[in-house]
């Protein structure tokens, strides 16, 4: 069915389609429509979830890792400071290998405060064992919530499905939507690898590991995500197949011939997508590699890719704050250094706090990509 | 040598262990004795006690000792001196003080 939806009313009936056993969430803006929207289907009973409605983020992420522990497909929505105050809790989600998935209207963090968007909150979580998926379109968003359920029950790993907060969350899309059944087969059942509440076979969660074990249970939580990218391939093409639409963990736009092309993820490759067509106009060689996976990073598929350009300019939505370079610059830096030729990364920081990032912004990185070089170490851009 | 490297050849490797941090074997946490965490000891008082278990309701762990439906006794390998068997000791029965550890 086609249907006009903005980003958040689009996860919300992802959401619907999905029917979770259990939703705990705690509204904050860009993301609290997702959680209202679903609390309405809880209300008029479309939907069969438990819908507990908590006093933070922090325990909003605690009661989903309670809920998952007891075999429940669990979802819930969040941003920016929510996704900051849950912090402690999803490690524990990761270190559980609970596969509770959550959306993300990405926004930036406080101070100074600011409710738009960019990719703070969630990169700011970037090490704690959660699969990150962002997203270019609102239909990519649907789409990929879907996949999430899948891929994070299968890998036994949470999973984040960020999508641009107001950029995004709040804007109007057409998008093509699937009928309920076919995504509830798509889904299929969860098996969980344990249950707490099986009296059957009973099991400690979360127990106290000294330095005999401690490693040893991380180590394997590190298994978890080597392997998830493989997880993550399957389920793309088994989407791919069962819709007839899909994605690929990165997505190389005009790169047959190029020499520089710009690395970034979310709703910007939409606004460098019109900037290559313009370049690509005037005869310039570039192109654009969308990276949508950040978490497993995909790090075989993006050096073979990247490898073959001049220059690679690295575009993040975050900053470090560590005197260098953004996250993913310095992440795509690091896995082109074994090459033997390797192509030459600007860094550029973009969009903090929801500032504008223009056709003619992306084409002036374009333009120094072709260049091959620039001045500072780091350029952010459209900052006064 | 440290005392756990005797054990160490009955230690798992990580990929023996189960998918996420939980214990499935439930009598494991019978290995660890936690009673040495211990700065203040409960002393139950049997000529006082009136057996109504609150303090076996509440103990945090399974340190207080019942049978046949009457409190028997404190096991003092895993309680770890939180006091709260004492405390909610109805005040008028007060079968049970904490002492400290070392005097």
């Amino acid at each position: 069915m086609i249907l006009a939806k903005t980003g958040n009313e689009a996860l919300a009936y992802a959401m619907k389609q999905i029917n979770p056993d259990v939703v705990a969430a705690y509204p904050i803006t860009p993301s609290t429509e997702i959680v209202q929207i679903f609390a309405g289907y809880v209300n008029d009973g479309l939907v069969d979830s438990e819908f507990v409605a908590v006093e933070s983020e922090h325990s909003a992420m605690a009661a989903c890792i309670g809920s998952a522990a007891c075999g429940c497909r669990t979802m819930t929505a969040t941003a920016s400071q929510g996704l900051a105050l849950m912090h402690e809790m999803l490690f524990i989600a990761g270190g559980l290998r609970l596969p509770i998935v959550m959306c993300v209207a990405s926004r930036s963090l406080s101070s100074p405060l600011n409710i738009h968007g960019d990719h703070s909150d969630s990169i700011a979580s970037r090490d704690s064992g959660w699969m990150q998926f962002f997203c270019e379109t609102v239909q990519e968003g649907y789409d990929t919530l879907i996949q999430c359920i899948k891929t994070a029950e299968r890998a036994s790993l949470p999973a984040i499905c960020a999508v641009d907060g107001f950029i995004l969350s709040h804007c109007l899309e057409r998008i093509e939507t699937f009928e309920d059944k076919a995504v509830r087969d798509f889904i299929g059942k969860w098996k969980p690898n344990w249950n707490l509440l099986n009296i059957k076979q009973p099991i400690l969660v979360g127990p106290a590991t000294m330095q005999d074990y401690y490693f040893e249970f991380k180590r394997a939580q590190i298994e978890g995500m080597n392997k998830a990218l493989s997880v993550i391939l399957d389920v793309q093409a088994e989407f791919k197949r069962t819709f007839g639409r899909g994605y690929d963990v990165i997505d190389e736009y005009r790169c047959e011939d190029a020499e520089a092309v710009a690395l970034l993820m979310g709703s910007a490759c939409g606004t460098m997508r019109e900037a290559v067509d313009v370049l690509r106009g005037e005869g310039k060689k570039v192109g654009m590699v969308k990276l949508r996976v950040f978490r497993p990073l995909p790090h075989s598929i993006l050096k073979e890719s990247l490898k073959r350009f001049k220059t690679v300019a690295v575009m993040d939505r975050a900053d470090a704050v560590n005197s260098y370079g953004g996250p993913l610059y310095t992440e795509a830096t690091s896995l082109l250094y074994d090459l033997p030729q390797r192509p030459r990364a600007l860094s550029y920081v973009y969009g903090l706090g929801g500032k504008e990032f223009t056709p003619l912004d992306a084409a002036m990185v374009l333009e120094q990509a072709l260049k091959g070089s620039k001045d500072e170490l780091v350029t952010y851009v459209g900052v006064r | 040598m440290r005392k756990g490297a005797k054990t160490m050849a009955k230690l798992k490797s990580w990929r023996e262990l189960p998918c996420g941090a939980i214990i499935d074997d439930p009598k494991a946490v019978l290995e660890n004795k936690t009673g040495a965490w211990r700065g203040v000891r409960p002393v139950w008082h049997e000529d006082k006690c009136i057996h109504c278990l609150t303090c076996w309701i509440y103990c945090p762990d399974a340190a207080i000792i019942v049978k046949d439906g009457k409190m028997t006794g404190i096991n003092y390998d895993y309680c770890k001196g939180c006091g709260i068997c004492a405390a909610v000791c109805p005040p008028k029965t007060h079968a049970i003080d904490m002492e400290k550890e070392r005097k």
